[in-house]
């Protein structure tokens, strides 16, 4: 045993001997260790035995020798989980069991931002859930600084600074007031991960129609229509003008073009024109005839 | 954010195929973390397909059986498992996990709907098979964490590790 004890490197005979976590008092095993270390399993008895390592993450197998101790090289156990020690003889079974815990190092983050696209201005309308991992693919539970930050093109960021709680974080941010690609990025220690945020232009904030008489037709043209923000609303917009007269009423859809929208249309005696886009309304025209 | 104090305890039935006990299930939704409310339907549907997962693990370790954990694991959950019932095949183990007791306690829902985190208390009964003959059961009592994500019209499990209570 003092031979086998003094090839084992220190921390490794720390972890062997200071805590016994045995159901079995003759296999003496760590409480845990972190994945990826070096393992030592250690019994008393004698004769031929095999030593299984068992967990749903994980086994091994191992035929040894009862009484002397089983060497676990580096990287044998990597998958973080709870094992089950069976160390098996003709005469019977010894068990116990210990924890391989994540390295406390983060790798890789699962980041889930949503949505891809928004318009701006939304209040807690960003959020982002991260999960952590290490090298080996376990979820890192002890707790864990986290950051998320928002940058937008011009400049303006928003960040959130949160700890883990087993393994995850999550934050919510508000679109911004200005349209265009944002960075959003959750960032552990060195490891980042970023998404992109396209934010657009929200609904028309106001609608302001002009008229111009064109022979027996009006001339009708929005001004540049734009959301809350300033933002222009993007081409392609229907804006809808309704003409309302004595006996009737008449209707087009207009896609606006270059930020404007522009029809032309027959004038009825009495007619008044209204302007909408969405649940916008606009000013009203009276007709002229 | 939702914080349903009720403690539900039930006695889940799952599919009619289960031949094995049933566990005893205890779900807790009062620690649940998220702006996210938890619909009724949201929470039967995963701990529904939680439950079968270890249904599905058990009998694809008993099998060594990859496929059988298609249904209800994906990601490194699924590639964990899988390499782990290719090492049991190749070394001439088989393992049988029959669950007794869940303790689950529902602690995260994430803001758009997309994964779902739960602590598990459990207690099985592992049983470890070499070449057809029994080694040794060994009831154990284990804390897991998972972390469930929807695929197509169910519940998966994405992540799941354990440690000691």
């Amino acid at each position: 045993m003092k031979a086998v004890l003094t090839l084992l490197p220190a921390s490794l005979l720390v972890a062997a001997i200071h805590a016994v976590n045995a159901q079995d008092v003759t296999l003496r095993l760590p409480k845990s260790i972190e994945a990826g270390s070096a393992l030592s399993i250690e019994n008393a008895g004698g004769g031929e035995a095999t030593l299984y390592v068992v967990g749903p993450a994980q086994v091994l197998k191992r035929d040894v020798k009862a009484g002397e101790a089983a060497y676990f090289p580096a990287k044998s156990l990597y998958n973080a989980g709870h094992y089950i020690v069976i160390l098996a003889q003709a005469s019977g079974a010894k068990t116990g069991s210990f924890d391989v815990t994540p390295s406390s190092a983060p790798d890789k983050l699962s980041f889930l931002a949503n949505p891809s696209r928004l318009p701006v201005g939304v209040r807690h309308g960003i959020s982002g859930a991260v999960y952590v991992f290490d090298a080996y693919g376990n979820l890192i539970t002890a707790p864990t600084p986290v950051s998320f930050e928002l940058s937008t093109p011009s400049g303006a960021t928003q960040k959130d600074h949160l700890t883990t709680s087993v393994g995850r974080a999550w934050t919510q941010m508000d679109s911004t007031s200005q349209q265009g690609q944002s960075k959003f990025v959750a960032r552990v220690g060195q490891v980042t991960s970023e998404r992109i945020i396209r934010q657009v232009p929200g609904d028309p904030c106001t609608l302001r129609m002009r008229s111009q008489q064109a022979g027996q037709q009006l001339e009708l043209q929005t001004d540049p229509v734009r959301d809350c923000s300033g933002n222009a609303v993007p081409d392609g917009t229907i804006v809808t003008v309704t003409e309302t007269y004595p006996g009737g009423k008449s209707t087009v859809d207009v896609p606006l073009k270059r930020d404007i929208a522009e029809v032309k249309m027959p004038v009825h005696s009495g007619a008044r024109f209204s302007v909408a886009s969405g649940v916008v309304l606009g000013n009203q025209i009276g007709g002229e005839k | 954010m939702l914080r349903c104090s009720a403690i539900v305890a039930v006695w889940f039935v799952l599919a009619s195929s289960m031949v094995a006990a049933q566990p005893a299930v205890q779900v807790n939704f009062s620690q649940v973390q998220g702006p996210r409310p938890l619909e009724e339907q949201t929470k039967t549907a995963a701990i529904h397909g939680y439950l079968k997962s270890w249904q599905s693990m058990s009998e694809a370790f008993e099998q060594n059986r990859v496929d059988i954990l298609d249904a209800e694991f994906v990601g490194a959950a699924r590639d964990k498992l899988a390499d782990t019932i290719g090492e049991q095949a190749k070394l001439g183990i088989q393992t049988r996990y029959q669950d007794r007791a869940h303790h689950i306690q529902f602690v995260f829902y994430s803001p758009e709907g997309v994964s779902i985190e739960l602590i598990d208390q459990v207690e099985y009964d592992l049983q470890v098979i070499d070449h057809g003959k029994p080694v040794s059961t060994v009831p154990v009592r284990a804390r897991y964490v998972v972390v469930l994500t929807p695929s197509e019209v169910q519940w998966r499990v994405r992540v799941m590790q354990a440690d000691s209570e």
